[in-house]
């Protein structure tokens, strides 16, 4: 188990390595220099070049790139270009709208996607799995900024129950900023509620066809009780592969719902300093991103390694 | 009884909507983008003048909502008959919004400020001409000249001359001290920034006592934001397919006026083949400007033949020298040697009327033979390739800077126009203070690039404000990119 451990914390190492050369010659390559971005038209080549020098600007790429993943490893991601402010105190206050979005989200898909995949699977193919199919395939193929608009078209313009967007602070209670989450929530949540209902179901069925599930049967259980007894337990293990893979596609995907929502979250910091090209703040939250999509892996990693004993032994 | 109780409180809450109402104080304005950071002497962003101009700085001088440049913390001024000496008498008794006192030694501080050796001002050139800030006495400052500018009290109007404090200039950035009628009270990075009455201001006092604005980058949910009614004003609405809908509905109004933004296509006047003027005028006539402003501005937009903001009293309209005639742009571009068109590439930045103006355009070039390869760029980019690299054909941008004809006495300028007699009629412009030559020279240089046709004028952009029907005293046009907040009221 420990050299298993040793050995995937060993690919997460390099893995890190690779995408923080990769992310920096990417953003790096593209053309665009922050200060003549900043200063306009109108502005000296002097002026450019004095503010060059106060961004540190005028050092060699290797430098700054050398100088950006000691900061990162120490935990220091840098003084953005346009906002002046330390890129570490913006993402975490970006964090506060955009991990509870995401754990909002993530929570309805869960809500919606298990009733409606176990009540599938317990119908399959009489009319209930029918419907809830079909709805199911509309959810997956809906784009969830259209879906979004549909959302504030008639929750916010019509009924008045939600703001357009805008997100008021936790500082206004906890309440307040759920209830300013709720129409993004569920924007971002029914399409992966769709996706994660149907894996459900699958998974269920292909449970319900085991030999063990007859044997239940046969030992007398109701089909019911075969069910949530013996089916679901078994049937969770790819469910909760893809929720892994959802909060990370939640936490980095909600760029466009932030900007239809106008939250101020990762997504639209992201969006605003790349046509700034506030490379720093690019890099340092692509790069955030890729760190926790690894580090999810990793403990999917590992929970499988602790659920399933033969991919210990093969390691 | 039922009766009676339902008409109590009935009655209770038409007066608490009443009071509400009478009350409304406060105001939520939106704009498409936030300011990078909150000093206008230190970045081109239009989005800090936006929040800050007037609001919470001021300048010496300072734009009104007509366009027209009015005294600001300078109560007068004196030219001396050179042209070389302005001397400035301020208002006595102004304070920064950190109680201290704003007199002459902040004016030279911030105008040293921007002509220092690592100034990181965007407009620092409209200031070179400044040698030295001297002061007299705290109310009396004398700026002296190293030769005549007959734009300085324009100038000194710009956002990026507001008058600054030594005390306050190292975290202005992120807490900008200035003596306005409103002050600074916080910024939510991503979302909002709210400022508020400042008691002792020195004028005429705010009438609202709270003011936030909102950044809704998106066209759509601008839309949904001022339907939802979750901001008052939005300045510079970006989607103006809505606007006939806020006009039918009696709660909004819609506020249509002019900005300083000439849309032009822009053409690489060294390279070929638009260094041959033929080919120039080709173009222009190959353009039709209506159809611009109907297909990308959905109708808004005024349309222009040279570079210059039709509501300024200079202003002379030269549209008939590149009137829409497909035929005789065919003739010219036969008789330039090129009867059967020819290749170039068109750069779109990112704005709705280059994206959407360009196809139309390279739809109307491709009716006469030019076949324009669209190419859409980020600012960035634009800046890095057109601007700054001059490597392009043609490409279209609005200029948003107030009178700045003077960019065409400038040969390194992107679009690289350069003609001799028109750069001594810029530098004698800008040596002569008085009106009425003032006007007569700007008309001459209007004339000159027209008929030059550096490059095809289209039109000019409109400043489009959506606001709830009871807000009054915005400005309906944009003179500078400011939001000027200080005679804003609410109807009863």
């Amino acid at each position: 188990m420990v050299r298993y451990m040793l050995k995937r914390l060993a690919s997460l190492c390099i893995s890190l390595a690779v995408a923080s050369l990769v992310i920096f010659t990417v953003i790096e390559i593209a053309p665009g220099d922050p200060a003549s971005f900043m200063l306009g038209i109108n502005a000296q080549p002097e002026t450019l070049a004095a503010l060059r020098t106060e961004l540190g600007l005028d050092a060699s790429k290797v430098e700054r790139y050398l100088s950006w993943v000691g900061g990162l490893l120490t935990g220091d991601f840098g003084i953005s270009y346009t906002y002046r402010t330390p890129v570490a105190g913006m993402i975490a206050a970006r964090m506060w709208v955009s991990l509870p979005l995401a754990f909002y989200a993530l929570l309805l898909s869960t809500l919606i996607a298990f009733p409606a995949g176990v009540f599938a699977a317990a119908r399959r193919g009489k009319v209930g799995d029918m419907g809830v199919m079909g709805a199911t395939q509309l959810g997956v193929a809906v784009p969830n900024f259209w879906f979004a608009m549909m959302l504030v078209l008639v929750f916010s313009i019509n009924l008045r129950w939600f703001a357009a967007g805008g997100f008021v602070g936790w500082d206004k209670g906890f309440w307040a900023g759920v209830h300013a989450l709720t129409l993004p929530a569920i924007a971002l949540a029914l399409p992966q509620a769709a996706i994660l209902a149907r894996v459900m179901r699958s998974s269920l069925l292909d449970v319900l066809g085991e030999d063990y599930m007859r044997t239940a049967r046969a030992k007398g259980l109701t089909t019911r009780q075969t069910l949530w007894r013996h089916g679901l337990r078994n049937a969770l293990i790819p469910v909760l592969t893809i929720i892994g893979l959802q909060f990370s596609f939640l936490l980095a995907g909600s760029i466009i719902i932030e900007q239809v929502f106008y939250l101020p979250g990762l997504g639209r910091l992201v969006f605003q300093a790349i046509s700034a090209r506030d490379l720093i703040v690019v890099e340092s939250v692509v790069m955030l991103l890729v760190f926790s999509v690894i580090i999810v892996n990793f403990l999917v990693d590992l929970a499988y390694a602790a659920v399933d004993p033969r991919l210990r032994s093969r390691a | 009884m039922f009766h009676l109780r339902s008409l109590i409180l009935g009655s209770c809450a038409a007066a608490l909507m009443a009071g509400a109402v009478a009350a409304k104080s406060d105001i939520t304005v939106a704009m498409q983008l936030e300011p990078p950071h909150l000093d206008p002497t230190s970045a081109a962003a239009g989005a800090i003048d936006s929040v800050l101009y007037s609001n919470v700085f001021e300048g010496l001088t300072r734009f009104m909502g007509d366009g027209s440049v009015v005294p600001g913390l300078a109560e007068s001024w004196e030219i001396s008959e050179d042209g070389l000496t302005y001397t400035f008498k301020l208002h006595s008794g102004v304070t920064f919004h950190d109680g201290t006192t704003m007199d002459a030694e902040d004016v030279k501080f911030s105008l040293d400020r921007i002509n220092a050796d690592d100034s990181v001002n965007a407009q620092k050139a409209l200031f070179s001409a400044i040698s030295e800030v001297n002061v007299v006495d705290p109310t009396t400052v004398e700026i002296k000249l190293s030769e005549p500018n007959g734009n300085l009290l324009f100038n000194l109007a710009w956002g990026d001359a507001v008058i600054v404090a030594p005390e306050s200039i190292d975290n202005i950035k992120q807490l900008p001290i200035g003596t306005g009628a409103f002050k600074f009270t916080s910024w939510t990075q991503g979302d909002n920034i709210m400022i508020e009455k400042n008691p002792n201001y020195w004028g005429t006092p705010a009438a609202l006592d709270m003011a936030t604005f909102k950044f809704i980058s998106d066209p759509t949910a601008a839309f949904a934001s001022m339907m939802a009614e979750d901001v008052d004003v939005f300045v510079a609405f970006p989607a103006p397919e809505n606007l006939p809908q806020f006009e039918a509905d009696p709660r909004f109004q819609v506020l249509v006026g002019s900005t300083e933004g000439e849309t032009i296509l822009a053409m690489n006047n060294k390279q070929a083949p638009f260094d041959n003027v033929k080919v120039r005028e080709a173009v222009a006539h190959a353009i039709n400007r209506q159809a611009i402003i109907d297909g990308a501005m959905f109708g808004y937009g005024t349309p222009i033949g040279t570079h210059f903001a039709p509501h300024n009293p200079a202003y002379v309209d030269e549209t008939a020298l590149s009137a829409f005639d497909p035929e005789k742009a065919k003739a010219l571009l036969a008789e330039a040697g090129f009867t059967d068109g020819f290749e170039t590439t068109l750069d779109l930045p990112p704005p709705s009327y280059a994206r959407r103006g360009g196809e139309i355009i390279a739809a109307q070039l491709a009716d006469v033979g030019i076949t324009a390869k669209i190419n859409n760029v980020e600012w960035a980019q634009w800046l890095e390739t057109v601007f700054k690299g001059k490597n392009f054909g043609l490409t279209i941008v609005s200029h948003t800077e107030p009178m700045d004809i003077g960019v065409y006495a400038n040969p390194d300028y992107y679009f690289q126009y350069d003609n001799p007699d028109f750069q001594t009629l810029i530098a004698k412009l800008n040596k002569t203070t008085d009106p009425e030559m003032r006007t007569q020279m700007l008309g001459q240089a209007q004339k000159v690039i027209a008929e030059d046709y550096v490059n095809a004028y289209l039109f000019q952009l409109a400043a489009i404000t959506v606001a709830k029907a009871g807000v009054k005293g915005l400005w309906s046009n944009a003179p500078t990119q400011a939001i000027d907040l200080t005679a804003v009221t609410w109807a009863d």
